[in-house]
């Protein structure tokens, strides 16, 4: 690993502060998660997981079907829906929706799938003001950050980062205490919600029987920006699409639970179409995105589109030991942790960043909590795998790849295993207690590495082998 | 020696074939797949006529009981013989516990203990209740849990030498909530977590020490 993520992980293991932060946020969401997900609350948790998975795995198996007819209940409804082959191609559809309307201004409630194809950056370089809503997106976005955490964005900053952030950047006088922080933010996103035409949001399912965009927030930022504004245009990856509305009743209680401890999250919108007559609110247009941005070509893998089931709670975030240590800005991508280590590389390219499913332990945790049950240690393996090909076609890792050819040599060798035992026990010295360093000429590559962090304990003076032989010997006797 | 002494005590039969080395995980956990399968060949050649295999390791069993499939979806004939050794790999404690059927081996330590569950043991094997069985019934011995019991020691095979820093870091925070505790000794049932936790010990300097779950079932 180099450049910029091996410096950013650094400074996140150094910094006390932050490691705190990122320990007692993750900490908060694991205990609330864990007391709405026990058996003696929800004693089907595991069969609704189960079932989540199998939803998720029938329509994504057939994906085609439940996109037209998602898309065919859309435009029975007034909507219209727009297929974006890429960012650039979201990008084109909003700006020619804003130059029809003469907007220069758009509220967006929370959406990862907009961060992922950068669109706020792309809308102000053609000079249309993008407003993030929710309160952690607005924060960073004011900070100019890519969110840290897929359900909570600003959890890397304390609220005196925000006092300074906010009177920066607001011009206000600098306060440190939230609730009237969020009085700040409301006073300034009020006006915004008001003045603006366009309203973009995210979407956390798509319902292919009834053409509607499901959203679920806890600020109720996502229902005013669907509906004050007089157009919704809701941009969303199309594996976001599930059969029937009857399946929410699965999803919905997965998703709160487990990004935030929730039983259900405070606001959840079913927006289907435009505002009819006699309804009193809703936009006027209502259009729905559908990104590919690479997702068929996950499709295309047997064993990986599992990926794709995601619901992007963020519980495999805050249970994995990794993303804990290291953050939320160390990763490459928008998306951290487990999910990002698995999506990153087939979305960008094995070779985009070739460590990353590498920075695992494999301890299973993000498996274990995962509501669609990703199998995420197993396609960590794969994508290792699929790496250690492309560099020995590339020719990279040499030195790698011929130790661990020699070691498979040596495996089907006992003898030769247990003369490495005895060469280990000779160079390092056997016996008792640990060895903290080395020589110099003995300190290289992954010893070096070990010895950065831990002692190492020297070698038995007797083997396993010379021990079990000697009790043979003396049971023999 | 540890173990066979104890599954000797409670009355089984012990074999050491010398031929074995290794179950290839390291290789699978690189990505190094064709090195994996050459090393569980050997594995599986080994020990194909075994009538239990006992493992003190659940990372080790899980990657005979779980990957070796995987690995040999293409090959059928090593896929039967992988698929038949499956039943008969057994972790040491799950071996105490439901083969054997033993909870009490009679043996005694006079410590304050705490005891970390392995990811793979704990998450492929269902392994968490068994181990804290055995050792409640270790004279002497006093059992305290950790909060983060379940929390990876940050060992990973080649990721304790690949990202050292984000491993000792994890390694760090383990040993700080073994510190909680104020235990003298970690029990496990696997030697890399060991290795890792008692090296981040002895490097911080703690008074604390590591036994594997057979050592101290040994003891008396």
């Amino acid at each position: 690993m180099t450049g910029p993520q091996q410096e950013k992980i650094r400074q996140t293991l150094d910094d006390a502060n932050l490691q705190l932060a990122i320990y007692s946020a993750t900490g908060r969401l694991m205990s609330h998660r864990q007391a709405v997900v026990a058996p003696e609350v929800l004693p089907d948790y595991q069969e609704l997981r189960t079932q989540a998975h199998l939803v998720k795995q029938h329509a994504i198996e057939n994906l085609d079907h439940y996109l037209e007819q998602f898309e065919s209940q859309v435009v029975a409804r007034g909507g219209k829906v727009i297929y974006a082959r890429d960012g650039g191609e979201v990008v084109e559809f909003l700006l020619d929706l804003a130059k029809k309307m003469g907007a220069r201004l758009m509220v967006k409630s929370k959406s990862m799938t907009t961060e992922e194809i950068d669109l706020n950056e792309r809308l102000e370089r053609h000079g249309v003001e993008p407003v993030e809503t929710d309160l952690g997106e607005y924060i960073v976005q004011l900070a100019r950050e890519r969110p840290y955490h897929i359900v909570a964005p600003a959890l890397h900053k304390t609220r005196y980062d925000v006092a300074d952030l906010f009177s920066q950047k607001l011009g206000v006088e600098r306060e440190t205490e939230i609730e009237k922080q969020t009085k700040i933010a409301r006073s300034v996103l009020r006006q915004k919600f008001l003045a603006a035409d366009i309203g973009i949001s995210g979407a956390n399912f798509l319902v292919a029987d009834s053409g509607a965009v499901v959203v679920v927030t806890n600020e109720g930022n996502g229902r005013m920006t669907t509906t004050l504004p007089r157009v919704h245009v809701a941009v969303a990856g199309i594996e976001k699409v599930i059969p029937r509305a009857q399946d929410l009743a699965v999803f919905l209680k997965l998703l709160g639970r487990s990004a935030t401890g929730q039983p259900l999250t405070v606001y959840t919108s079913f927006l289907a179409g435009p505002r009819r007559e006699g309804e009193i609110d809703g936009p006027e247009e209502f259009y729905v995105v559908l990104l590919d941005n690479g997702r068929t070509r996950l499709l295309a893998d047997r064993e990986k589109r599992q990926s794709l089931y995601c619901i992007r709670c963020g519980a495999c975030l805050n249970h994995c030991p990794v993303y804990r240590k290291v953050g939320g800005h160390s990763y490459p991508w928008v998306y951290g942790g487990p999910i990002g280590a698995i999506i990153t590389p087939q979305y960008l390219g094995v070779t985009h960043d070739p460590w990353l499913p590498f920075a695992s332990s494999l301890c299973g945790a993000c498996e274990e909590v995962c509501p669609v049950k990703i199998e995420i240690p197993k396609l960590l393996l794969a994508l290792r795998s699929e790496v250690i090909k492309v560099k020995a076609r590339e020719g990279q890792s040499r030195l790698e790849r011929l130790g661990f050819r020699a070691w498979a040599w040596a495996m089907r060798r006992p003898r030769i295993y247990e003369m490495l035992g005895f060469m280990g026990s000779a160079l390092l010295g056997g016996g008792e207690g640990w060895i903290r360093r080395v020589p110099k000429l003995l300190n290289h590559g992954p010893l070096a590495a070990w010895l950065s962090q831990r002692d190492l304990p020297r070698l038995p003076a007797r083997s396993f082998r010379q021990l079990w032989r000697a009790r043979r010997k003396a049971g023999e006797n | 020696m540890a173990m066979v002494d104890v599954l000797e005590r409670v009355g089984w039969q012990v074999d050491f074939p010398e031929q074995q080395t290794c179950c290839g995980q390291p290789a699978l956990n690189t990505g190094y797949r064709d090195e994996a399968r050459t090393v569980a060949r050997h594995f599986l050649t080994v020990f194909r006529d075994a009538e239990y295999i006992v493992v003190p390791s659940g990372s080790c069993a899980s990657m005979i009981a779980h990957h070796y499939a995987e690995l040999f979806q293409s090959e059928p004939e090593w896929l039967a013989l992988a698929h038949r050794l499956e039943p008969r790999i057994w972790e040491f404690s799950k071996f105490l516990l439901e083969v054997a059927r033993v909870e009490d081996v009679g043996a005694r330590l006079e410590r304050v203990a705490t005891f970390h569950d392995s990811c793979h043991g704990l998450r492929d094997l269902g392994i968490k209740e068994g181990p804290r069985r055995l050792l409640a019934r270790v004279r002497g011995l006093s059992l305290r849990e950790m909060d983060a019991a379940e929390e990876c020691c940050g060992f990973g095979g080649t990721f304790s030498v690949k990202f050292p820093e984000i491993s000792g870091g994890m390694a760090r925070t383990k040993i700080d909530s073994i510190q909680r505790t104020g235990a003298d000794l970690v029990v496990g049932i696997d030697a890399s977590c060991l290795l890792q936790i008692q090296g981040a010990l002895s490097r911080a300097g703690l008074p604390v020490g590591t036994m594997h779950l057979a050592e101290v079932l040994a003891c008396r």
